[in-house]
């Protein structure tokens, strides 16, 4: 291990010459992006094409009487308009359950809702019209006439005798509940010095994305063919789903991705509304177009976190802790998402909660139930943020109670950078953490001990500055276990079928997909190193399920570590393809020969020996001038699935220094600091923007972001200026340090780095916020998003 | 539907534009449905997210709280002449080179904006200023601090060439 700020770590296997990897090359798609020339779904338009919009739900729960369409149909320019069992004799439904996450239970859910909806902004009917305004001004005129029934919105009610039931057929409220018991748990709270109990709660948030979800469906009658444009992060897991669902074959399906305005985990589930607007277009035979607008997004862009734990750690006085325990219960909408499900929000907490602590006492129990609010289900860093901030709450809860320094608590108790391979209480295995580092490497980034000083010294003038940390381990690189062996076809593997083109360039076709994360560049990055070429003359290709390998796509920290993986060997597969062509027309042995920098070279010397285009001539024109029976193969594809391991764990620790103003309760964000460890930086300036980006998502829950909901169930702050983002007035400089702990499972050594920015940075935020306020005898706020009533409130001023 | 359009020209991007438009049809939805111009993007559609934001005048204004028939008579740029113009060339190459784009959705209208600011500032802003200057302009992928830099290198470049 070593620490690497700017410099690329030197990495013996990858060190080929002109690598590319540890480099930082700008990505190859940005041109389009600056100059506007991008091509968003929202972009898209097809001849016939016509636009949908949907009557939604006003009521949280309501039976659906009647349906009256006469004056819709009559509206200028409307092409149709369906309700929910006339879509349902083109679509079948479906049920979000995963059989690895034992009991989980839901309801089927159907495209546009057929007898009853289940939460504001349920789809009853759709109107497709030649725009999206007639379609609007139609949907204005369709009739529904509702019978209210009783809403289950709190859901440390849902499981009651008294309340009642979504989904009679599932008997009761509860989707999915989980219990792990691990250790001598009550023995250690007994025996603990100190004992610290409290209640963490996190409010409901999502994704917005600045471009909202958007879809093109065309059927073609004659081709009996479906091609969808899809702002997707998983065109083969949509191919699949769109197929089943209008009981077709996948390979009558195809996804096409495009550009992506933000996804975030948001673009990775199966929305009713898309589904619909595929269904739509088998039925009508022509294009149709659904872009959601914003009120829409808030209504039905999954919502995430929205948990209530009860939490408690027992700790030494020598700052040993003794043990965790939590009780999670949140509250998942009406139906558990499909196909990822619901529950695994829950069962990450249940999984992460102590992780980076050495700690063998744990104990959990999580339960996750129905109401009728919007579906709730993955969104960045699925679990982290919440099971990090109650870890990390508890823990700086508890050196304060001890008066230990946090630091100090922490170096007593994370797994020791020598104890791989290991693993959590709760059964993570963990192949090579870097906790100790990494923090070393903090402290003496954020220079610590002068930032105490300086908080000391402004609290003698009446100036609240408090210093958090989170400490924190992240899932990436996930292997089947995550979907794969729940029974779902979301394929944890991913391809690279690279080629040379005939004038020597290289095309390569990938399974994952880019959503600005910066995909393509890794990919290229890969290539270009493991093949040997300029970067220049590498062109990806993403996003087409009738042209890329099959794979997962992007989601859960994986498109680096797994298609950058399949990529490089793609490369090296190609290369050997490649110096075989070149052997057989210089007469020399391909082991004698490489390619560096786009020519055949000497392995030995250097040496130049044939430029990559007149190789692609001979073999591409002139093959008859090959030996007999020599045939040029010039593509190559490879796979890769991690294996070894069912995650590739990845590490860091967050600090933030913030200043309080306890006379209005505003935050102010001095700086923020982040040290992690992905294993090998294939492209440093793109892990620290991945590293920034997740930072100021954490950012926003914890000061932020909520979907407020009366306890009737309607959401009362849809829309962006009432539902508060981070902007860049209000957001810190973010500085990045690293630590490389390579994983064994594959020749690049690559983990993930997308979701450790938002895991670690609110429980940061939440301690650093509590650290100012301490002196003052505040308590303890643990109840997201920190907003300044709440802050005055803990202060007593409210 | 006569008496729920009107007939607008105006420039834009250089060129005249004749068009009958409905009266409640936003600049940018005229801009990206009947030009095709579809570098100006819809976010929030009521004026916090700034992915619409394009030039009227000379001003920069959110496509999505002007009307179309508000600009009959007014000069329109977007992103697709300020690029093709060159005038922010330095501003894009900056935003590449520092990766200050990820998801690229809201990098027009940031362009637009952090031009706006470069054109009226005398002296190189602070990066606080910067920071105010675009805090109208939502960015959900790159936490902002790129941008910051991407901005301020072009600020101080150009100072530099004025000297």
């Amino acid at each position: 291990m070593k620490i690497t700020d700017d410099s690329p770590p030197v990495l013996t296997a990858l060190d080929r010459p002109n690598s590319y990897i540890g480099r930082s090359v700008p990505r190859p798609n940005l041109q389009r992006l600056t100059q506007g020339r991008g091509q968003y779904i929202s972009d898209v338009t097809l001849p016939r094409m016509g636009h949908v919009a949907f009557v939604r739900s006003p009521h949280p729960h309501a039976r659906i009487v009647k349906i009256s369409a006469d004056a819709a149909k009559k509206a200028p320019g409307v092409i149709a308009v369906v309700t929910g069992p006339e879509l349902a004799k083109v679509m079948t439904p479906w049920v979000g359950v995963l059989t690895h996450l034992k009991g989980l239970k839901s309801a089927p859910q159907s495209p546009i809702a057929v007898e009853r909806a289940c939460w504001q902004g349920e789809a009853v009917c759709a109107v497709v019209a030649r725009t999206r305004a007639e379609a609007e001004d139609a949907c204005e005129l369709v009739e529904v006439r509702y019978e209210p029934l009783p809403a289950v919105t709190d859901p440390e009610v849902a499981l009651d005798a008294k309340t009642p039931v979504i989904h009679a057929s599932l008997g009761d409220n509860l989707c999915f509940e989980r219990k792990l018991d691990v250790g001598a748990v009550d023995k250690a709270f007994a025996e603990a010095d100190a004992v610290v109990e409290t209640t963490f709660r996190f409010g409901r948030h999502t994704g917005v994305t600045n471009e909202p979800r958007a879809v093109v469906a065309d059927w073609n009658e004659g081709e009996q063919r479906m091609t969808v444009y899809h702002g997707t992060q998983a065109p083969h897991m949509m191919q699949n789903l769109f197929a089943k669902h209008l009981a077709i074959a996948e390979h009558q399906v195809r996804v096409l991705t495009k550009d992506v305005g933000g996804s975030f985990g948001i673009k990775v589930h199966t929305y009713a509304d898309e589904m619909a607007t595929v269904a739509l277009s088998k039925l009508l035979k022509r294009p149709v177009k659904f872009v959601a607008d914003r009120i829409e997004s808030f209504v039905t862009d999954i919502h995430a976190r929205d948990h209530r734990i009860k939490a408690k750690i027992g700790v030494s006085k020598d700052g040993t802790i003794t043990a965790f325990e939590i009780d999670d219960l949140t509250g998942i909408g009406p139906y558990s998402v499909y196909p990822r499900t619901s529950g695994i929000e829950a069962n990450q907490v249940v999984n992460l909660t102590g992780g980076p602590y050495k700690c063998p006492n744990y104990r959990a129990q999580a339960r996750v139930v129905f109401q009728n609010k919007n579906v709730m289900c993955q969104y960045r860093a699925v679990g982290h943020p919440i099971a990090v901030a109650v870890t990390e709450g508890l823990v700086e809860l508890a050196a304060a109670k001890i008066g230990m320094d946090p630091l100090e608590l922490r170096r007593r108790n994370l797994f020791p950078d020598d104890a791989y391979p290991t693993q959590s209480a709760s059964g993570l295995k963990f192949e090579l953490l870097s906790h100790h580092e990494a923090l070393a490497h903090l402290d003496s980034m954020m220079n610590y001990a002068g930032l105490r000083a300086e908080q000391k010294k402004l609290r003698e003038k009446g100036i609240y500055r408090g210093i958090g940390f989170a400490s924190f381990i992240e899932v990436t690189n996930p292997s089947a276990a995550f979907y794969g062996v729940g029974g779902a076809r979301i394929t944890s593997m991913d391809g690279a079928t690279v080629k040379l083109d005939a004038q020597g360039a290289i095309i390569v076709h990938t399974g994952v997909t880019e959503q600005g994360q910066g995909a393509e560049a890794v990919v290229a990055q890969c290539v270009a190193s493991s093949f040997g070429v300029p970067i220049e003359k590498v062109r990806v290709i993403t996003g087409d399920t009738d042209n890329t390998p099959y794979g997962g796509g992007t989601w859960a920290s994986r498109a680096a570590g797994i298609g950058g993986e399949a990529a490089w060997q793609a490369g090296k597969a190609l290369r050997a393809n490649v110096l075989a062509v070149a052997a057989s027309i210089l007469q020399a042995k391909p082991d004698e020969l490489d390619i560096r920098n786009g020519l055949v070279v000497n392995k030995d010397t250097g040496t130049e020996r044939l430029p990559l285009d007149e190789l692609a001539r001979v073999a591409y024109f002139r093959p008859d001038t090959l030996p007999p029976g020599f045939q040029a193969e010039l593509m190559a594809t490879r796979h890769y699935v991690p294996r070894a391991w069912p995650f590739a764990f990845t590490n860091g620790i967050q600090g933030s220094y913030l200043e309080v103003d306890t006379d209005t309760g505003f935050v102010k964000l001095l700086k923020h600091w982040c040290v992690e460890d992905c294993g090998t930086i294939i492209n440093p300036q793109l892990v620290d923007e991945q590293i920034r980006g997740g930072v100021v998502q954490g950012i926003g829950a914890a000061l932020f972001e909520h979907c407020l909901y009366d306890e009737r169930g309607q959401l009362l702050n849809g829309n962006m200026a009432d539902y508060l983002v981070p902007m860049a007035m209000e957001m810190p400089d973010i500085e990045c340090g690293h630590v490389v702990s390579p994983t064994a499972d594959s020749e690049l050594g690559a983990k993930g780095a997308g979701e450790a920015g938002t895991a670690g940075a609110p429980a940061s935020v939440m301690n650093a916020i509590n650290d100012a306020l301490r002196p003052l005898g505040a308590k303890p706020l643990t109840d997201m998003p920190f907003t300044p009533d709440k802050i005055l409130g803990a202060l007593g001023k409210v | 539907m006569n008496d729920r359009t009107l007939e607008i020209s105006l420039t834009v991007n250089g060129a005249r534009v004749q068009e009958r438009v409905e009266a409640r049809k936003t600049l940018v939805d005229f801009l990206r449905e009947d030009l095709a111009l579809t570098g100006s993007h819809v976010g929030c559609e009521h004026g916090v997210c700034g992915a619409c934001t394009v030039r009227v005048n000379g001003e920069i204004v959110r496509g999505c709280l002007m009307l179309a028939v508000q600009c009959d008579g007014a000069t329109v740029d977007t992103i697709e002449c300020l690029s093709d113009s060159g005038e922010v060339s330095d501003l894009q190459t900056a935003f590449e080179q520092r990766n200050a784009l990820q998801c690229g959705y809201c990098t027009p209208g940031m362009i637009t904006a952090a031009q706006d600011l470069l054109k009226r500032s005398k002296r190189v802003p602070s990066r606080e200023e910067i920071r105010e200057h675009l805090s109208g302009n939502y960015c959900r992928c790159t936490g902002y601090h790129a941008i910051v830099d991407a901005v301020e290198a072009v600020a101080q470049a150009r100072a530099g060439a004025r000297k």
